[in-house]
């Protein structure tokens, strides 16, 4: 098992990059390599050109300023997972991170490859469709913004054109003492998740919701947000059964069915993963948890 | 022979320069070009975990790694684990003494990855232990034994470091 013969291509800047892209024909991104390297090794990719961005300047940071948090797309997710300033500001992506892969993935693994990549599975999406984060691209007419509800367009397939570099992700953060959880349900620790649940809540002083997000992963071909339950959950109490009863709509989210789970059962643990993300973010927020 | 390029990197303390094929990945170029077949290679797409080395101290899987991107970069295989040629690792002590070993073909992996993780957790519970070794396929399952010896390995460290 060897990856197919190609050009490898290592520059050190934005510009060679998006220069390379647009006069490259097939060339293909390299970041952490950790979906992209089994996808060579197994051949289910042929590139003709390789771009290696691990040699790019400036694709790695993570900075907060005035309630937005900027990360650079070849950021590691260890070096997330390790972050004060995630723990503190964006602690639903901590809690993800932890799920995503193992430590010797995370090493490599970097946001802007999770988020090309787009499996409808995986963590990092969710978390960014949960905080409405921003994409930053740059391409040769200059940078754009895409918001994440634009940014997926189908199954694995991302907004950003094929001569534009994913360059950086701005997440607006939530009032601080806000309630968070990542949930979810995957064959092994690990794995990536059959069904995943975010959820973020602000809730007031007298118990009562006045904010909420709720989105789904690995249902469907990209995160879904819960739109009709995060309305219904304003004004709630983080009663379990009123929860239940609301979380009851993951059964209506058209459905992805493979090998590993029907259609049916992935939209039993949507209503399932929401209710127990639901239930740790009130916890959390009203201090319970 | 596809394109290739000059790298030069440090494996175990000793500097090499090698011409390498660009579609290379890490783990054939240690064991192939530089003769290093203590990596072992199991699926080859980062799910079994036997390839884990160490780059720059950090346990990643050569297997999805190109040996051109270990261009410059300080990389530790099993065979650099031990002080010397007559002493072994406190890690490799641990997995003899408890049974950890079996038909040893995780085993590389396993020790790379623990090297990491009792580095920045040098007193785990059982459970941290074993999630840290989730991503190390055992094919004996024997992970008793591993997670025995693990646990052993960061006593036997930490009294060393205390001593």
């Amino acid at each position: 098992m060897k990856p197919p013969p190609f050009s490898y291509h290592d520059p050190s800047s934005v510009g060679e990059v998006i220069s390379l892209l647009g006069n490259l024909e097939n060339p293909k991104l390299l970041a952490g390599g950790q979906s992209l390297m089994p996808m060579l090794n197994m051949r289910y990719v042929l590139p003709d050109h390789v771009i290696d961005l691990n040699k790019v300047d400036g694709l790695s940071y993570i900075n907060e300023n005035g309630g937005t948090i900027s990360i650079g797309g070849m950021t590691r997710q260890r070096d997330l997972e390790d972050s004060d300033v995630i723990k503190a500001k964006c602690p639903l992506m901590h809690d993800a991170l932890l799920q995503v892969g193992h430590r010797q993935t995370r090493n490599r693994g970097t946001i802007g490859g999770s988020l090309s990549h787009l499996d409808p599975a995986a963590e990092l999406p969710a978390v960014c469709a949960a905080h409405d984060a921003v994409i930053v691209v740059q391409g040769p007419n200059g940078e754009r913004d895409i918001p994440f509800a634009e940014f997926p367009i189908a199954y694995m397939t991302p907004a950003t054109e094929m001569d534009e570099l994913l360059t950086g992700i701005k997440i607006p953060t939530w009032a601080e003492g806000h309630g968070y959880a990542f949930v979810e349900f995957a064959r092994r620790h690990g794995d990536f998740a059959i069904t995943s649940a975010a959820a973020l809540l602000e809730v007031g002083e007298d118990g009562a919701i006045t904010r909420a997000s709720l989105t789904i992963g690995g249902v469907g071909a990209a995160p879904v947000r819960m739109s009709d339950i995060e309305q219904a959950l304003i004004g709630q109490s983080g009663d379990e059964e009123k929860l239940r009863e609301l979380c009851e709509a993951g059964r209506e989210i058209d459905a992805l069915g493979d090998v590993y789970a029907s259609s049916e059962y992935r939209q039993h643990l949507a209503t399932v993963m929401s209710r127990r993300a639901l239930v740790k973010a009130y916890d959390r927020a009203t201090g319970k948890a | 022979m596809g394109e290739t390029k000059k790298i030069s990197l440090s494996v175990n303390g000793k500097s090499y320069e090698e011409e390498v094929e660009v579609r290379f990945h890490l783990a054939d170029f240690l064991r192939q070009q530089l003769g290093l077949t203590g990596t072992h290679l199991g699926c080859e797409h980062g799910v079994c975990g036997a390839c884990t080395i160490l780059l720059n101290g950090r346990s990643v899987r050569s297997c999805l790694l190109l040996a051109v991107q270990a261009d410059g970069q300080e990389i530790t295989t099993i065979e650099g684990i031990a002080p010397s040629e007559d002493e072994m690792h406190p890690l490799q002590e641990a997995f003899r003494d408890n049974h950890g070993l079996q038909c040893g073909f995780c085993t590389p992996g396993m020790l790379t990855t623990l090297i990491e993780f009792l580095g920045d957790n040098p007193d785990p519970t059982e459970r941290e232990v074993r999630e840290a070794i989730s991503g190390n396929l055992c094919r004996c399952t024997g992970y008793q034994g591993i997670v025995a010896a693990a646990l052993d390995a960061a006593q036997r460290l930490r009294e060393a470091k205390g001593a």
